[in-house]
């Protein structure tokens, strides 16, 4: 029993000890984590949710919502933002694009951005050599001659990139029947002169900043490939030649009109609020820290004390998880935080006050509090799931329920109280039985106990 | 020993008006604002602001210049340190930021947004609907648990029901309370405000299981024949660590609500009277019910009503 004690102490050490490695400091890269990764309304950023309009698809829906995520993804690096994080998701048949932009200052720009349309048009050089006309061709539809630009839309979704044997890499595609006319009638009238390719009226740029420009070396008609590029360039290339097949305009429905570039959702949180916000909510947690602490030691003593540590383990190592998973702190995830604290202490000062009552029946010490660990179980294991099922609640609905905020708390809360039900058995309960076990300490006073008041030496 | 079940009708009694002053503040407030509580953005959708005034302006002078405008409809919130939430129809964060130029110069201060939010009515229409989901299965989830903890009683099932009316006790005086801040304050719930509400929930009914467990333990136990003396024993030894757990959680909480800015005021506000509502009836309603029950004294339940010997 007593070197069983001993190993968990080890391993309870060993925990805190990673934990604090893991943390302290906090922007150290562990296992490529660098620092706590904060919701928006901390570090200041703006939240996204677009619909998509997809009327006219039939079938292949997720394929093109993949391709437009991938076309906005694009544009959104390009913008210089770091870590965005863009979304698909999917429900009850609707499409939502979530995109959270941490720390931008312009908004507008990448609301601009976001909205545009996801075809690539091909342009060709006007006299001054500037990527200015849109490179067009005569095509008859329906009997009716119709003069259409060369886009992406007439590409067919088999685009790909192969190599040879000297590494080089070849874009390979092909055109439908419309397309074939047109690239027949343009590199024809081309031939020698660049194709420059256009997002909107931003040019798709390679790795090295320069505008991509093929020169059209021969006539092409329903098959052609793209050479001279290197080989993410051209991957890029051919990915967003196939997601850009179909306009799909991103907005939202209201009322069954398409609204198109106005978001469904749309929350900018300005940088200096969010380190007003941390600043306030650490100087409030520590000040109701401290409160807690003092409390439970004043009140429950040497046991107090005890749940003090294991508090420390506590908060260590929750810090230590949502930085390593990473879970993503939010304001209202601090207030979680702070209300699993109240659980952690909960769970502590259950079986302090069944080891006191254990004590003043007039048992020993390592029994009162071996009782009071026994019977205090199961109060703590029903009264925490409760807690367990609205944080289920919430995750389950909160994806619409407020967006981020909600989530926020009740991922915290869950797995703040999932630990707090782990460090009140094993780390406190590890704690006491060394020191009672040592028999350091056994005047009862110091565990909040009066020896008058216990049975037997009441009688 | 202290009696807390001999006392039951005073806890009733305080209750019972309590939950009157609520539903009448819900009344009070449908007639005047069309809903019970005054809705957030989160529920009807619009745009919603947070203004910095350097230095700080008056909410009379603001409130004025907004009605100029052109949004006299507008909800204002006063959120401290020259801070305001205004909640109004949907615009643009263009459109905001051309109001905040506008209200800065006519009010002789700088105006800054420093939270822009607005949603969509389809997106807010859902999210009503998944509020009142989400609460619906919360308490349903919670009742059956319940139920299931307390399946070796006889009728666990009026276990269930007295810790779930105890929620719903504390569920309406938390309602009673927002809406009289609503058509007193302008203050607004929000999606957050569901969730503190979902998180006050489990946090009472948490304390009543705590309760609950030991009057289970005590009736095995066979401590005493009156189920109204087990009730009380029961609750008398649980008192110490409910007041205790209750009291650790609030001063964090109220460090929190005191020193932790605006953006989480009123969620915390939820918090805070959630944990002491909920320890109150823990503490003086839900085991009292079970003892009505078992004794079938309903008149108890009456204010005033003659003790049953």
């Amino acid at each position: 029993m007593r070197s069983r004690n001993v190993y968990l102490l080890i391993f309870i050490l060993a925990l805190f000890g990673f934990a604090l490695w893991s943390i302290v400091p906090l922007d150290r890269n562990v296992f490529g984590r660098e620092g706590l990764r904060l919701g928006l309304d901390l570090a200041g950023g703006s939240y996204l949710v677009y619909q998509a309009d997809l009327s006219g698809i039939n079938g292949t829906e997720d394929e093109i919502m993949e391709g437009v995520k991938g076309v906005i993804e694009r544009r959104i690096n390009a913008l210089g933002i770091t870590e965005p994080v863009i979304e698909l998701q999917k429900q009850e048949g609707e499409y939502n694009i979530a995109i959270q932009l941490p720390g931008i200052a312009d908004i507008e720009k990448a609301k601009e951005m976001v909205g545009l349309f996801t075809v690539l048009e091909f342009r060709e050089q006007d006299a001054a050599g500037n990527f200015t006309v849109p490179a067009t061709g005569t095509v008859t539809v329906n009997g009716e001659e119709k003069e259409l630009v060369l886009s992406s839309r007439y590409f067919k979704e088999n685009t790909y990139v192969t190599l040879d044997q000297l590494n080089r890499a070849f874009l390979i595609f092909e055109m439908d029947e419309k397309g074939a006319e047109l690239f027949k009638q343009i590199t024809t009238r081309l031939l020698g002169k660049p194709l420059a390719i256009y997002l909107g009226d931003e040019p798709l740029r390679g790795e090295d900043g320069q505008i991509i420009a093929p020169t059209v070396e021969e006539v092409i008609e329903d098959k052609g490939q793209i050479t001279g590029l290197n080989l993410v360039d051209a991957q890029e290339l051919s990915r967003v030649l196939n997601a850009g097949r179909i306009d799909v305009p991103l907005g939202r429905w209201v009322e069954g009109e398409f609204e198109s570039s106005v978001p469904l959702y749309e929350r900018t949180v300005d940088a200096t609020l969010g380190q007003d916000s941390i600043r306030k909510s650490i100087l409030a947690a520590v000040i109701g820290i401290v409160l807690l602490l003092v409390f439970m030691i004043l009140y429950y003593r040497l046991p107090g004390l005890v749940a003090c540590l294991s508090l420390a383990v506590y908060g260590a190592v929750l810090l230590s998880i949502f930085k390593l998973v990473p879970v993503t702190l939010t304001l209202p995830g601090l207030a979680g935080f702070v209300v699993s604290l109240g659980m952690a202490v909960d769970a502590n000062v259950l079986i302090f006050e069944r080891t006191k009552e254990e004590l003043r029946g007039g048992r020993s010490l390592g029994a009162a509090a071996e009782a009071g660990f026994n019977r205090a179980w199961t109060a703590i294991r029903d009264s925490n799931i409760t807690t367990f099922i609205a944080c289920i609640v919430l995750i389950w609905l909160g994806g619409t329920l407020g967006a981020l905020m909600v989530r926020g708390f009740a991922v915290t809360l869950l797995i703040g109280v999932a630990l707090s039900m782990f460090t009140a058995i094993v780390v406190t309960r590890t704690f006491l039985r060394l020191i009672i076990g040592s028999q350091v300490v056994t005047n009862l006073a110091a565990y909040g106990v009066k020896a008058s008041q216990t049975l037997r030496n009441a009688k | 020993m202290m009696d807390f079940v001999g006392k039951k009708q005073w806890f009733f009694l305080t209750s019972g008006i309590l939950i009157v002053i609520a539903i009448v503040s819900l009344v009070i407030s449908q007639i005047q604002l069309g809903d019970p509580l005054r809705l957030g953005t989160d529920f009807t959708g619009g745009t919603s602001m947070t203004f910095q005034f350097s230095p700080p302006v008056e909410q009379s002078q603001l409130r004025d210049e907004m009605a100029e405008l052109g949004y006299a409809e507008a909800t204002i919130q006063n959120a401290g340190e020259g801070n305001f939430i205004i909640h109004i129809r949907e615009i643009t964060s263009e459109e905001a930021r051309e109001l905040a130029e506008k209200l800065g110069a006519e009010l002789d201060s700088q105006a800054e947004i420093t939270d822009y939010y607005l949603v969509s009515g389809t997106v807010a229409a859902e999210t009503t609907r998944n509020a009142v989901i989400a609460v619906i299965i919360a308490a349903v989830a919670m009742m059956f648990y319940i139920v299931w903890a307390f399946r070796r009683m006889p009728s666990p099932f009026r276990w269930g029901t007295c810790a779930i009316i105890a929620l719903i006790h504390d569920v309406f005086i938390i309602l009673g309370i927002f809406s009289l801040l609503g058509w007193l304050a302008g203050v607004e719930i929000d999606a957050l405000f569901i969730t503190g509400l979902l998180a006050v929930v489990g946090y009472s009914i948490n304390n009543t299981v705590v309760i609950f467990d030991r009057i289970r333990e005590n009736v095995s136990r066979h401590i005493s024949p009156d189920f109204a003396q087990t009730v009380n024993d029961s609750l008398v030894e649980t008192l110490g660590r409910c007041l205790n757990t209750a009291l650790t959680t609030l001063f964090v909480l109220l460090a929190l609500f005191l020193f932790g800015g605006a953006t989480i005021h009123y969620f915390v506000l939820v918090l805070l009277l959630g944990v002491i509502i909920g320890t109150y009836s823990s503490v003086c309603i839900s085991g009292q019910l079970l003892v009505v029950w078992e004794k079938r004294e309903w008149r108890a339940l009456l204010p005033f009503a003659k003790r049953t010997a």
